[in-house]
């Protein structure tokens, strides 16, 4: 597979540690004016992690601000609105944590998530990230191959797909408990196995140089840039080598409305909403005008070839 | 008035989150659900032997009134920049769209005739059969906030439920102004 560099980036054009630890100063000035309590416990459980610059960060956009990343989140497990998770997700505890590899894999184990972070590579990977409600960022994400697990549990030739899954806690994660939980528990999701080898994809456990927050996903996720970001699962605890398509939660929740595939694309539109346009996170506030949304996210030079002779508009 | 200079006030100085056009939009909206749940549920609470607030029925409606105008301009300046073609196309291709926007429509006439000299040129039946269509434009906006959510979550399903019971309750009296009163127990008769 050739995998060709976008020819965007220049290592320089990527945001200085500096400043980025800003938000330093922004929680200070918070406290100052007695606005801590209001505003979700940024970084508490942060510690460094620093990533290799990569290539294949696909940026000269300006990141989105990390007050945004880690206060704007959709893990329904903490709650359906925006703030839930970064207000409710501080009860989840991820150590110690392991991840179940199984399936149709010739060395299926648990994985100590602190094993996989030391045996890999930490790379920075600057990607944007479109929701499928129509607004996106831009994040430095800390992670590695999601192909270097799966090589290193040697698929079987019949693995065609990979399922994902989300922790089930209901003691650490408020809206798995009571009356009316808003969807079916475990989180589940998927990837094609091509789709899953695929150098972009990889399993964050850190973003702007720090280890992932709990709303964020701790202590790891999937990132797949060139699809809507319900498909980057959160909080994982096992992957599994499939033969046939595994079942995912919004296409269980609503088949008409959410598809396997869920590759960004503006031509092919939300039944309920149109997916031509979308608004950047952390730009411009209340005055922030719409951006045109990029086929796959823009990184259809690196993944168009995975879709070939795909009908992009039955597949969505 | 205050929520609506509130949210415009932290809208400006960057304090409605990391999405503030939607933020607001969404304020805005549910304070206008809000207001017309409340003015519907004046004429109950009177009749159930609550307090009686039908003076100030008329400044809630409007409040309701300019909530929703607030929202609509949110949506159709700040979210579209006035791409008047995409509204146009939103409006048509978008039932939850479609329905807001009929409830918007209607609420405009209420709004305008909202006054002494509209209800004295009008005539009262006129106005209050007008007026009536307040009862529309509350269901529809119900429903516009149930078709845009992406799960059930528990707040349009209340909203959704307030205004079906304040509807429920006027068709209750209705019927029961329907059948002939005081009809007591009918005596037996006796056998032919």
């Amino acid at each position: 597979m050739l995998i060709r560099r976008p020819s965007d980036i220049a290592p320089s054009e990527i945001t200085p540690r500096g400043l980025y630890l800003r938000r330093r100063e922004f929680l200070a000035g918070a406290a100052s004016v007695g606005l801590a309590g209001a505003l979700p416990a940024v970084g508490a459980d942060a510690a460094p992690l620093p990533g290799a610059k990569s290539p294949l960060s696909t940026t000269d956009e300006a990141l989105t601000p990390l007050r945004d990343v880690t206060s704007y989140n959709n893990f329904y497990e903490f709650g359906t609105d925006k703030v839930d998770p970064a207000r409710n997700a501080h009860s989840l505890t991820t150590r110690p944590w392991k991840v179940k590899v199984d399936g149709l894999v010739a060395k299926p184990g648990d994985y100590d998530v602190d094993d996989l972070i030391k045996s890999a590579q930490l790379e920075e990977r600057i990607y944007r990230m479109r929701c499928v409600e129509g607004w996106s960022m831009v994040i430095p994400w800390v992670g590695f191959p999601l192909a270097e697990v799966l090589r290193r549990v040697e698929p079987q030739g019949s693995a065609r797909y990979v399922a994902f899954e989300t922790l089930v806690r209901p003691a650490e994660m408020p809206a798995q408990r009571g009356l009316l939980q808003p969807l079916p528990w475990p989180y589940v999701e998927g990837l094609r196995l091509d789709e899953a080898m695929h150098p972009l994809t990889i399993l964050a456990v850190g973003l702007y140089g720090e280890t992932l927050l709990n709303q964020n996903g701790a202590p790891t996720r999937l990132v797949v840039p060139w699809k809507y970001g319900f498909k980057s699962i959160k909080s994982i605890v096992r992957i599994r080598l499939t033969e046939t398509e595994p079942p995912i939660t919004w296409k269980q929740q609503n088949p008409r409305e959410y598809g396997f595939y869920s590759n960004v694309n503006p031509a092919v539109d939300h039944p309920r909403w149109s997916q031509a346009t979308e608004r950047r996170m952390g730009e411009g506030g209340l005055l922030v005008r719409r951006r045109p949304t990029l086929l796959f996210n823009g990184y259809g030079e690196q993944v168009a070839s995975l879709y070939a002779g795909m009908d992009l508009r039955a597949n969505y | 008035m205050l929520p609506a200079v509130w949210y415009f006030y932290l809208g400006v100085t960057d304090q409605l989150g990391a999405d503030p056009q939607n933020t607001l939009e969404r304020l805005l909206g549910l304070w206008a659900l809000r207001f017309l749940v409340l003015a519907l549920a004046i004429t109950p609470l009177r009749r159930l032997g609550g307090p009686n607030l039908v003076r100030y029925r008329r400044a809630v409606g409007l409040l309701a009134f300019y909530y929703a105008a607030l929202h609509l301009t949110v949506y159709l300046v700040l979210d579209k920049g006035l791409d008047l073609p995409t509204v146009w196309a939103d409006i048509v291709k978008r039932p939850y769209i479609t329905v807001g926007m009929l409830a918007f429509t209607i609420l405009v006439p209420l709004a305008v005739t909202s006054n002494g000299p509209m209800i004295r040129r009008l005539g009262a039946p006129a106005w209050q059969r007008l007026h009536r269509l307040v009862y529309v434009a509350a269901a529809a906006a119900a429903l516009h906030f149930v078709m845009l959510v992406k799960v059930w979550t528990a707040e349009p399903l209340i909203y959704a439920g307030l205004v079906a019971i304040l509807l429920l309750f006027r068709l209750g009296v209705r019927l029961r102004k329907r059948r002939p009163r005081n009809r007591g127990p009918q005596p037996a008769r006796a056998g032919t």
